[in-house]
């Protein structure tokens, strides 16, 4: 059984590790879609699978994030990867298997996921 | 939706929407008298009674009403195909309380899902507010705050991957033990 002194364990080494982190700028954001519309096409766990994927290869620089229901909801869920000095990408129809691949490609080695994209799905 | 968890999901993230700084989920099992029955409350804004009479309703819901939308429809549904009921309490200014009930067994009822996701989704949602899941079986009991959790991290963001990672496994793990082996 988990116990809150692992919590704290893990608090501690957290804390020791902050110290050595760049600013928030340098961040990159990953938001997915999570109203009726994107929780009812899977977003759920698409957002926890980005969670766990930026959490084994221990990005510490992604911050994962949530919105609401940007208008375009038949192409749920979407999920957008903001990098630093990049425009905004949008991922439509994303599913956990899709999410680790955009982890792999785009947010580790730069390079956008075209197929998975509202204009790569057309073609 | 496939899962109950998911309607919770939506319901509760209405309570952020609303600007809420405690949402309480109790879900409640009773296998004798083949009840679950969930509640969702906040002390969030709140709804006038124009809009309260209206929401459960996807049809009467206005344009201006619109991000309410179908979530609370999709949840009564749930609730009324299921031999239950629903019922949906709103004060200006107090909160607004959700509660679905359903017979435990009613071939139609949606299973309940996976809860944890839910639970670590929406504390992403929640930003600062804080959340309790109080999780019962009969007389088996779990109880999930993030206050208790935040007090333990001591500053540290709830919303580190690793931490969500933790928890996750953490309400695994209890809802798990308090299931003792049912299917719920």
């Amino acid at each position: 059984m988990k116990t809150l002194a692992e919590l704290q364990a893990i608090r501690d080494r957290m804390k020791s590790q902050m110290a050595s982190r760049g600013t928030d700028a340098d961040d990159i954001r990953i938001v997915v879609g999570m109203a009726t519309c994107g929780i009812a096409a899977g977003a759920r766990p698409v957002l926890n699978a980005i969670v766990e994927e930026v959490e084994n290869r221990k990005l510490t620089n992604v911050k994962v994030t949530q919105t609401g229901c940007i208008g375009m909801c038949k192409l749920e869920p979407l999920v957008d990867v903001i990098m630093p000095g990049s425009e905004k990408v949008t991922y439509v129809h994303v599913t956990p298997e899709k999410a680790r691949r955009i982890i792999a490609s785009h947010v580790v080695n730069g390079n956008v996921v075209t197929e998975y994209t509202v204009d790569g799905e057309k073609a | 939706m496939e899962e109950l968890a998911l309607n919770i999901l939506d319901i509760a993230c209405n309570s952020v929407t609303a600007k809420a700084s405690l949402i309480e989920i109790g879900i409640t099992v009773d296998t004798k008298a083949d009840r679950l029955c969930i509640t969702i409350s906040d002390n969030g804004k709140g709804m006038e009674g124009e809009l309260l009479k209206k929401v459960a309703d996807p049809f009467a819901t206005t344009r201006t009403t619109r991000k309410v939308g179908m979530g609370i429809p999709l949840f009564k549904m749930a609730a009324l195909s299921a031999d239950g009921e629903f019922e949906i309490d709103s004060k200006l200014g107090v909160g607004t309380k959700t509660s679905a009930s359903f017979k435990l067994s009613h071939i139609d009822r949606v299973p309940l899902g996976d809860l944890p996701s839910t639970m670590v989704t929406l504390i992403g949602a929640a930003q600062s507010a804080d959340i309790v899941l109080r999780y019962r079986v009969d007389d088996r009991e779990f109880v999930f705050d993030t206050r208790e959790i935040k007090a333990v991290l001591d500053g540290v963001d709830i919303n580190e991957s690793e931490i969500i990672v933790w928890l996750k496994e953490m309400m695994k793990e209890n809802i798990m033990m308090i299931n003792g082996g049912l299917a719920i």
